[in-house]
C-alpha cells in the first residue's frame, strides 16, 4: 500500500515536470515562431517621414484657417479665448475704421500658446465661424520655449468680412 | 583538414629559432594574450548586437538599425560611449572593494576561454583537468558579484549579490553533475580528448536519452549561472532595479555586461565541446557521401556555428519566460534538477560500464 | 493580531527599508513603496502617494463643467473616456437631459475599447514586472490597434477628451465602424497567444497562484473595485450593478473569481478583455442614426448634489459634484478606483517576497496619476 503512494507520489512528480516542461514549449512557440517568422510593426521614424500620414482629424496645432487671398474668418467673437480652460489663446483686436466711415473691431493678433494646450479641442468646437482647425503638424520639439508662442494670423491677412465689405 | 596545429607550431618554432627561450616564451604569451582578449570584446560585442537583433525579431521589431548597416556597429557605438562616461564615485561605497569587482567578473571569463578547443589545434592551452578548470574559474565571477553588491553600500545591490551566491552556489552542483555524464563517457576531462571520443558520434545521439537529459539539465543550470533571464534574479530589473551592479556607470559597467555574455558563451561553448561534438562535423551513420561533404566545412564554423544554436536557445529562454522567484528557485535546482541529475548519473555510469552507448 | 500602520515605529533603525520609488520600474509613475525587508520577505508596506498631485479637483472649480473634463484625462488616462463619460453622465444626470442612442452606443464602445487597451497594457507591463520581456511588445503591438482607431476620430491616442457633457466633441469618422469590426477579429486571434505566452506557463502560474491572497471581506472593507476586487469574489461591476449608456441594451457577464490571489485578478482581466470583445461585437454594427450633441443652450447643473459613478478599468469612478446652479461646479469630487485599490496592498502583500510585492502590485494595475489626481 506504502509502496503504491509512493508510486502515485513519483507519477505525480514527474507528471508536473512534463506539464511544467509542455507549457515552457508552449510559450517558445509563440515566440520562436515570430523569430522564423518577422512581422515587424515597428516603423523608420525620420526615413518614412514622407509616406507618414496622420489621421485627418489628428489633432495637431491649432491653425487659423486662411483661403487663397490670405483671407481667414476670424470675427473677433472672443469665444475661444474664454471657453479655453488653460487661457492659451489670446485674441488681440484693433480698431480700423471701416468703408463707411464707422471704426470696427478687426483681428489684430491671434496669438497661441502651444506649450500651455491641452488639446481638448474645445476652442474648434465653439467657433461658430469655424475659423480654426487642426493641423497635421506632430513635430513640436522645439530649442526654445519662446517659439512655442505662436501668431495665427498671417501677416497682411484680413478677415473675410472684412475682405467683404472692401 | 583544416589542422591548425601546424600554424601554430611553425609560428613556435620561428619564434624559437630567432629568440632565446625566454623571448620566445613571452613573445607566445603575449600574442596569445592580445589574440584571446581581440576575440573576447569583439565576440562579446557581437553578441549583446546578436541578442538585441534575435529578442527583436522575436517582438515584432527591428532591434539595432542606426549605427552601421543593419546596426552592425551599435555595440561598438555603445562601447565608446560607455568608455566616455563618467565613473560615478559612490559616497560611503568600500572603494577598493568596488572597483576590483568588475575586473574579477571579467577576468574569470576571459580566463575560461583560454582552454576551449575551436577547432582542431586551436586551443590555447589543452590541460588535462580542462572541464575542471573552466568550471573552477567560471565559479569565480561570483565572487566579483557578491563583492559587487557588498561594496556598492546600496541596499538593492546587496540583496541581488546575496541571492546571486545562493543561485550559484546550487546550480554549480547541477552543473557539474551534467558535465560529470560527458566525462563519464567519455572517460577523460580532457577537452581534447572528449572530443576524439565524439569521433564517431555526437555524445547526445551516442548517449540514448540520459545524455540528452543531461545536456537539458546543464542548459537549464548553465543558464543560471550565468544569472541570465529566466534567472537573473540578482539583477531582477523589476524588482531591484539592477541588482548588484545598480551602482555601476560607465565602462564598470561595460565589464559586467561584457562578462555576462562571454560567460553564456563559455557555457555553450562547454556544452558543445561536450555533447555536441565540439568542432566535429555532423556525420550521419555510414553515409559516405554526405560525410564527405560534412568534412568540407571547416571545423570553426561547426564549433561556431553549435556554439551559436546553444546561445540562441539561451535567448530564446530569457525572451519567453517570466523570471523565477528566489524560493521557487532554488527548489527547481534542489527538487528537480538535482535528483534528476544524479538519477540520471548512476544511468550513465551503468550505461558506460556496460559498454551499452553506441 | 491586527497591526495598523501607526503601530509601526518607523524610528527603529533596525529595519532594513528600501524604497521603491519614486523612481522605481516596478511601480509604474512616480509613487513610493517603503518596504521594510527581513532578508527577502516583506514586512510591511507604507504607501506614500502625492508624488504628482496636480489639484485636479480644485482646478475644476474654476472651470465650466465642459471645460473640466479635459481635466479628468488626466487622473486615469488609460481610462480617458471612461473618465469623460463619468463626468458627462454626471452633469447630464444633473441636468436632467438624456442623449440620445447613437451617443450611447458610441460612448460604449469607445469606452469598450479603451478597457481592452488598458488591459493589454496592463497585461504587458504585469508580463515585465515577472521578467517576461516580450508581453511588452505583443500588447503594445495590439493597443496600437486600437489607438489608431481612437486618433481617427479623436485626433489624440491617449488623451481624448471626447466625450463631453450633452454628447460627444464631433461625429465618429465614417471609417469606425470598419476599423472596429477589423480589431473584433484581429484580436479574436491574438488572445488565444496571451494565454499561451504567459497564462499557460509554469513558471507564472507559480508566480501568481496563492500570492497576495484577498479575501471578498477585505475587498469590500478596502473598497477594492474592479477586477482586482472581482478577483475576490465582490460582484461590483458598475456596468451590471447601475448600468449606464448602452449597457442595458447588451448581454454580457460580470467576471468574478473566488480565488482572491494575483492569479484570480490576472485571470478576471484576462476574461474581461474577451468579454468586452462580445460587447464591442453586439453594439458596433447598430449604431443608430442621431445627432452627435444635444442642443443645450448652457451647460449648467442646477443647485444641489450629484453621483454618479462608472466602471472605468480599474474599478468604479464616482463623481461626485456640488452645485451652487452656475456654470461652475462649487466642489467637485472623485472617487477614483486607484486610490483605494492601492491601501490594500500592506494588507496582501506583507509576509510575501520582495518579488511576490512586484506581481501584487502589478495585478491591482495601479495608474498612479488616479491615485493623486
Ligand atoms: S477664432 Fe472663432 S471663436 Fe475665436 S475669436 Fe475668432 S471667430 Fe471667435
Ligand atoms: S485645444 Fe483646448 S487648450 Fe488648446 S487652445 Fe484649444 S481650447 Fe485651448
Amino acid at each position: 500500500m506504502a509502496l503504491l503512494t509512493t508510486f502515485r507520489e513519483v507519477g505525480t512528480y514527474f507528471r508536473e515536470i512534463y506539464s511544467g516542461v509542455a507549457s515552457l514549449v508552449r510559450g517558445m512557440r509563440v515566440t520562436g515562431g515570430y523569430f522564423v517568422r518577422p512581422q515587424t510593426v515597428t516603423q523608420r521614424y525620420p526615413e518614412n517621414r514622407k509616406e507618414l500620414k496622420m489621421f485627418d482629424n489628428f489633432k495637431g496645432e491649432l491653425i487659423l484657417v486662411h483661403d487663397e487671398q490670405n483671407h481667414h474668418k476670424c470675427n473677433v467673437c472672443n469665444t475661444c479665448m474664454r471657453k479655453c480652460p488653460n487661457g492659451s489663446i489670446e485674441v488681440i483686436s484693433k480698431k480700423i475704421e471701416g468703408a463707411d466711415g464707422r471704426s470696427k473691431k478687426v483681428l489684430d493678433k491671434y496669438i497661441y500658446h502651444l506649450d500651455m494646450c491641452t488639446f481638448c479641442g474645445i476652442c474648434v468646437s465653439v467657433c461658430d465661424e469655424h475659423a480654426l482647425k487642426f493641423d497635421q503638424e506632430f513635430e513640436h520639439a522645439v530649442f526654445d520655449r519662446s517659439k512655442l508662442v505662436k501668431q495665427l494670423n498671417l501677416p497682411g491677412s484680413i478677415s473675410q468680412k472684412e475682405a467683404n465689405n472692401e | 583538414m583544416y589542422d591548425f596545429a601546424p600554424f601554430i607550431d611553425s609560428y613556435t618554432s620561428y619564434l624559437n629559432a630567432h629568440f632565446s627561450p625566454f623571448w620566445a616564451g613571452l613573445i607566445s604569451m603575449v600574442s596569445l594574450g592580445v589574440a584571446l582578449l581581440l576575440f573576447y570584446a569583439v565576440l562579446g560585442l557581437y553578441l549583446v548586437y546578436a541578442e538585441r537583433k534575435v529578442c527583436a525579431q522575436m517582438q515584432n521589431r527591428m532591434g539595432p538599425n542606426r549605427v552601421g548597416p543593419m546596426g552592425l556597429f551599435q555595440t561598438i557605438a555603445d562601447l565608446i560611449k560607455l568608455l566616455l562616461k563618467e565613473l560615478i564615485y559612490i559616497r560611503n561605497a568600500d572603494s577598493f572593494l568596488f572597483n576590483i569587482a568588475p575586473f574579477i567578473v571579467i577576468v574569470a571569463s576571459i580566463m575560461a576561454i583560454g582552454s576551449i578547443p575551436f577547432a582542431r589545434g586551436l586551443q590555447a592551452v589543452d590541460l588535462n583537468i580542462g572541464v575542471l578548470y573552466i568550471l573552477a574559474i567560471s565559479s569565480m565571477g561570483v565572487i566579483g558579484v557578491l563583492i559587487a553588491g557588498w561594496a556598492s553600500n546600496s541596499k538593492y545591490s546587496v540583496i541581488g549579490a546575496m541571492r546571486s551566491g545562493a543561485q550559484v552556489i546550487s546550480y554549480e552542483l547541477s552543473v557539474g553533475l551534467a558535465l560529470l555524464c560527458a566525462i563519464t563517457f567519455a572517460g577523460s576531462m580532457q577537452l581534447s580528448e572528449i572530443i576524439a571520443s565524439q569521433q564517431d558520434g555526437w555524445w547526445i545521439f551516442k548517449g540514448h536519452i540520459p545524455a540528452f537529459v543531461a545536456f537539458v539539465i546543464y542548459l537549464i543550470a548553465g543558464t543560471a549561472e550565468t544569472n541570465r533571464g529566466p534567472f537573473d534574479l540578482a539583477e531582477a530589473e523589476s524588482e531591484l532595479t539592477a541588482g548588484f551592479h545598480t551602482e555601476y556607470s560607465g565602462i564598470k559597467f561595460a565589464f559586467f555586461f561584457l562578462a555576462e555574455y562571454m560567460n553564456m558563451f563559455v557555457i555553450a561553448a562547454l556544452a558543445t565541446t561536450l555533447f555536441l561534438g565540439g568542432w566535429l562535423p555532423f556525420h550521419l551513420y555510414n553515409f559516405t557521401a554526405f560525410n564527405t561533404v560534412m568534412d568540407y566545412i571547416p571545423p570553426v564554423f561547426w564549433f561556431f556555428g553549435k556554439t551559436a544554436f546553444v546561445i540562441y536557445v539561451m535567448m530564446w529562454f530569457k525572451w519567453t519566460f517570466p523570471r523565477l522567484r528566489i524560493d521557487q528557485l532554488l527548489a527547481l535546482e534542489w527538487k528537480y534538477l538535482l535528483p534528476i541529475s544524479l538519477l540520471n548519473l548512476l544511468l550513465i555510469s551503468f550505461l558506460t560500464l556496460m559498454q551499452w552507448h553506441f | 493580531m491586527e497591526e495598523t500602520l501607526l503601530d509601526i515605529d518607523l524610528k527603529d533603525r533596525e529595519e532594513y527599508i528600501i524604497n521603491m520609488g519614486p523612481q522605481h520600474p516596478s511601480t509604474h509613475g512616480v509613487l513610493r513603496f517603503e518596504t521594510c525587508l527581513q532578508g527577502e520577505m516583506v514586512k510591511y508596506i507604507i504607501p506614500h502617494c502625492g508624488y504628482i498631485h496636480r489639484g485636479i479637483e480644485k482646478m475644476s472649480e474654476s472651470l465650466s463643467y465642459p471645460q473640466l473634463v479635459h481635466l479628468t484625462d488626466r487622473m486615469d488616462y488609460l481610462s480617458a473616456h471612461m473618465n469623460n463619460e463619468a463626468v458627462a453622465l454626471c452633469v447630464e444626470k444633473a441636468m436632467e437631459v438624456e442623449v440620445t442612442d447613437r451617443v450611447k452606443y458610441i460612448r460604449t464602445i469607445l469606452a469598450e475599447l479603451s478597457r481592452i487597451a488598458s488591459h493589454q497594457l496592463w497585461w504587458s507591463a504585469f508580463g515585465m514586472d515577472l521578467g517576461a520581456l516580450t508581453t511588452f511588445f505583443y500588447g503594445l503591438r495590439d493597443r496600437e490597434r486600437i489607438l489608431d482607431i481612437f486618433e481617427e476620430t479623436t485626433g489624440t491616442r491617449l488623451i481624448q477628451t471626447f466625450i463631453t457633457p450633452g454628447g460627444l466633441m464631433n461625429d465618429v469618422h465614417p471609417n469606425f465602424q470598419k476599423r472596429v469590426r477589423e480589431f473584433v477579429t484581429y484580436f479574436r486571434k491574438k488572445l488565444p497567444e496571451y494565454n499561451q505566452l504567459l497564462t499557460g506557463n509554469v513558471i507564472f502560474q507559480e508566480r501568481t497562484k496563492g500570492i497576495g491572497y484577498m479575501s471578498k471581506e477585505v475587498a469590500i472593507s478596502y473598497g477594492v473595485t474592479g477586477p482586482s476586487g472581482r478577483g475576490s469574489g465582490f460582484h461590483c461591476d458598475i456596468r451590471k450593478l447601475a448600468p449606464y449608456s448602452a449597457y442595458p441594451f447588451v448581454k454580457f457577464n460580470e467576471i468574478t473569481a473566488t480565488e482572491g490571489d494575483t492569479f484570480a485578478r490576472y485571470w478576471v482581466r484576462m476574461q474581461e478583455m474577451s468579454e468586452s470583445l462580445d460587447i464591442i461585437d453586439q453594439l458596433v454594427d447598430n449604431i443608430p442614426q442621431g445627432d452627435y450633441m444635444l442642443a443645450l443652450k448652457a451647460i449648467k447643473a442646477p443647485k444641489g448634489e450629484f453621483y454618479h459613478s462608472v466602471e472605468t478599468a480599474r474599478g468604479e469612478l464616482g463623481v461626485f459634484i456640488v452645485s451652487d446652479g452656475g456654470p461652475n461646479p462649487a466642489r467637485i469630487k472623485y472617487r477614483t478606483p486607484n486610490f483605494s485599490n492601492l491601501f490594500v496592498i500592506n494588507k496582501i502583500a506583507a509576509g510575501h517576497k520582495i518579488a511576490d510585492l512586484v506581481a501584487i502590485s502589478g495585478s491591482l494595475d495601479l495608474v498612479i496619476p488616479d491615485i493623486d489626481r
